[in-house]
């Protein structure tokens, strides 16, 4: 077992003519995942190796009915994507462009919010199930099956750890990178609470940064609602007030979104953090 | 992008929203034209895109054209927390009687839009929403209806604005919302939006932030970016693609991702360094970006070591290794690097940097400690 993707997902990529969307396709079948169709509109009936391409998601998931999406649509055209994906009814939508104006996606979320289906990201690394398939940009060789499941905002980071993981030996049930952006459509809750359902999931990864309180919420969440052990890494203990360090989202602004706030948040509950990810191994151990 | 206050203000005039009729001056002679334009006592206000300017005296009130002229003659060059003075602001003295706070921003955690009022205008909003936060009314906008009157007449009410205003407020924060959304802002924000000896509401003091990623939709807004607000490496690092900042340590940092260029910054102080800048050079790491952001790096005089943390993933280390080697061929660095590199063909990377004479290390502990230790012998 495992969350959101596997060996089952039915999988279309918004975007597959561009050099990003075709590089990870490859990618992707390569790892395993069924590709089942890309859209590119103005290219419908074209190919890219062995998938066909569709002008629109409709008609792509009308074909080949695929129960999920990712978008790799330049930033201005990828909130457009999003809604055409919600639109079709793909319940699944992990969008993987970075750049989507926030304004935009506080639009997107009311939009998804009523439609009832869920979106990863944006500006995220997408989704991995070890074994089974990868959706989006996440290196798969790094990773091995397993137990774990592991929640990020971040993309890098998030390959450190699951490297780290592998290496000590521990395996991953899924890997979820949410994104770094301020709103997105899937916050650490979500995730949570999938992995708490997941009855191969046994222990949980948290990979937060600063900016923002959802580490705050997801502590909460946790005290109340979790009972599996949760290990949590904070990244930013050093970054300076009132800069934007990379991500969108990654800000400490009025006092608020601290690497402190979040870290005391979360050990307060019981979750135990380290001080740098190649520790996370050791606690998942402990 | 931050805005200046008259750029704000002149923006929200678009949205019918009252502002004193000042004028920008970057010569005290031309403080003394718009006061004597103007007639009557006249504020001279710094332009800077940092806050405190009043108590840094960067801001003055003149009762005669002289008088701004003198001011401005003292203000223009101002050093206000590191950034000059260029521009001052000559606005009509308003007769004020209340001020009040009216702001816009991103509730991240409601995921909408916030407007909020407060009665303790001319203050921090942060101060405020700390010190007594039961003053500060909000509401939230459903983003496909907009900011509705009656939201409006709500905030006015809860901040006890009496009623006689209440019309002409909700059309300063409906047009406050309108100027937020159609500039694609972050913050729009009235400090304070007064009421006058005469009775009517004036925006004294404005400040607005723009998101830099909808800045392609307002081509016009984005000319406006005032590139003080920035150290010129920042600047730099944007035009070439690169996420930077600036920060007072000794130990260079280039690394892919944001959040792992955060994690090798806590790492180097974790271990007893202090980083120089964060630094995210993003996928792929090409000789040519690698190269400019060796540059950035290595123009800061405090750096005496650099740490380079690649995670491949599917990006071939060895490639990227061949890339931070063509660039140390075209920079020349003369401070000691110790590089870490993981990924696909990762041993083929690191013999590569070997040859190159740097220091290597596999895992992020170590090469956080190799990083301080070369600053250290270095010092």
């Amino acid at each position: 077992m495992s969350i959101l993707v596997n060996k089952e997902t039915r999988l279309i990529v918004q975007g597959i003519t561009g050099r990003e969307g075709q590089f990870h396709t490859e990618q992707m079948v390569a790892y395993g995942t069924n590709v089942v169709a890309g859209v590119t509109p103005g290219k419908g009936g074209e190919w890219v190796d062995k998938i066909p391409v569709f002008d629109t998601v409709h008609g792509a998931v009308e074909a080949t009915g695929a129960n999920a999406t990712v978008i790799y649509v330049p930033a201005r055209f990828a909130a457009d994507a999003i809604y055409e994906a919600a639109d079709a009814g793909v319940p699944l939508i992990v969008c993987i462009t970075e750049g989507i104006p926030i304004l935009d996606m506080i639009q997107v979320r009311a939009f998804l919010d009523q439609k009832g289906v869920r979106l990863i990201g944006p500006n995220c690394p997408g989704l991995l199930t070890p074994g089974e398939a990868k959706v989006g940009i996440m290196p798969g060789n790094i990773a091995i099956p397993g137990t774990v499941g592991v929640v990020s905002r971040s993309g890098t980071l998030t390959y450190e750890v699951i490297d780290a993981l592998t290496r000590a030996g521990i395996g991953q049930s899924t890997a979820v990178g949410i994104g770094g952006d301020p709103i997105k459509g899937t916050d650490f809750i979500d995730v949570l609470k999938l992995f708490e359902d997941d009855p191969l999931t046994e222990q949980i990864v948290l990979i937060g940064e600063i900016g923002g309180t959802d580490e705050e919420a997801a502590a909460r969440y946790i005290a109340e609602n979790i009972t599996k052990p949760v290990v949590a890494f904070i990244a930013g203990r050093t970054a300076p007030p009132g800069k934007r360090m990379g991500h969108a989202g990654a800000i400490v602004e009025g006092g608020q979104g601290t690497a402190e706030e979040k870290i005391k948040a979360l050990e307060s509950v019981g979750v135990k953090v380290a001080e740098h990810p190649e520790q996370i191994p050791d606690l998942l151990k402990a | 992008m931050k805005l200046h206050e008259y750029q704000s203000k002149f923006r929200f005039a678009e949205f019918g929203i009252p502002i004193p009729r000042g004028k920008i001056a970057t010569t005290p002679e031309e403080a003394f034209q718009i006061a004597k334009e103007i007639g009557g006592p006249t504020v001279v206000k710094a332009q800077v895109l940092v806050g405190g300017r009043g108590k840094a005296g960067g801001v003055k009130l003149a009762r005669t054209p002289e008088e701004a002229e003198q001011h401005a003659a003292s203000i223009l060059g101002m050093n206000i927390k590191g950034l000059t003075v260029k521009k001052v602001l000559i606005d009509p003295a308003a007769d004020i009687r209340t001020e009040i706070y009216l702001g816009v921003t991103t509730d991240r955690t409601e995921r909408r839009t916030v407007v909020m009022a407060s009665s303790e205008g001319g203050m921090d909003i942060e101060e405020v929403a700390a010190k007594s936060p039961d003053k500060i009314a909000k509401v939230w906008v459903h983003p496909f209806l907009g900011l509705r009157d009656y939201q409006a007449r709500d905030i006015a009410n809860a901040i006890g604005l009496p009623r006689e205003h209440w019309r002409e407020f909700i059309q300063i924060a409906k047009g406050l919302y309108d100027a937020y959304v159609q500039s694609d802002a972050t913050l729009a924000e009235i400090n304070p939006l007064v009421i006058t000896g005469e009775g009517s509401l004036l925006a004294v003091d404005g400040k607005m932030v723009l998101d830099d990623n909808a800045l392609f939709r307002h081509p016009q807004l984005a000319e406006m970016r005032d590139t003080d607000e920035e150290a010129p490496a920042e600047t730099r690092a944007r035009n070439a693609g690169l996420s930077f900042v600036k920060l007072n340590g000794e130990i260079g940092c280039m690394v892919n991702g944001a959040g792992l260029a955060m994690t090798t910054m806590d790492m180097i102080k974790l271990f007893g360094g202090e980083p120089a800048n964060f630094l995210d050079i993003g996928g792929g790491a090409q000789a040519d970006k690698v190269a400019t952001a060796m540059q950035i790096i290595l123009d800061d005089p405090n750096v005496k070591a650099v740490l380079i943390n690649i995670f491949g993933g599917i990006t071939r280390a060895d490639e990227v290794a061949r890339g931070v080697v063509e660039a140390i061929e075209k920079v020349k660095p003369n401070v000691p690097f110790v590089a870490r590199l993981v990924g696909t063909n990762e041993a083929e990377g690191r013999e590569i940097l070997n040859q190159a004479n740097m220091i290597t290390a596999t895992s992020l502990a170590e090469a956080a400690k190799l990083a301080v230790e070369a600053a250290q012998s270095a010092s």
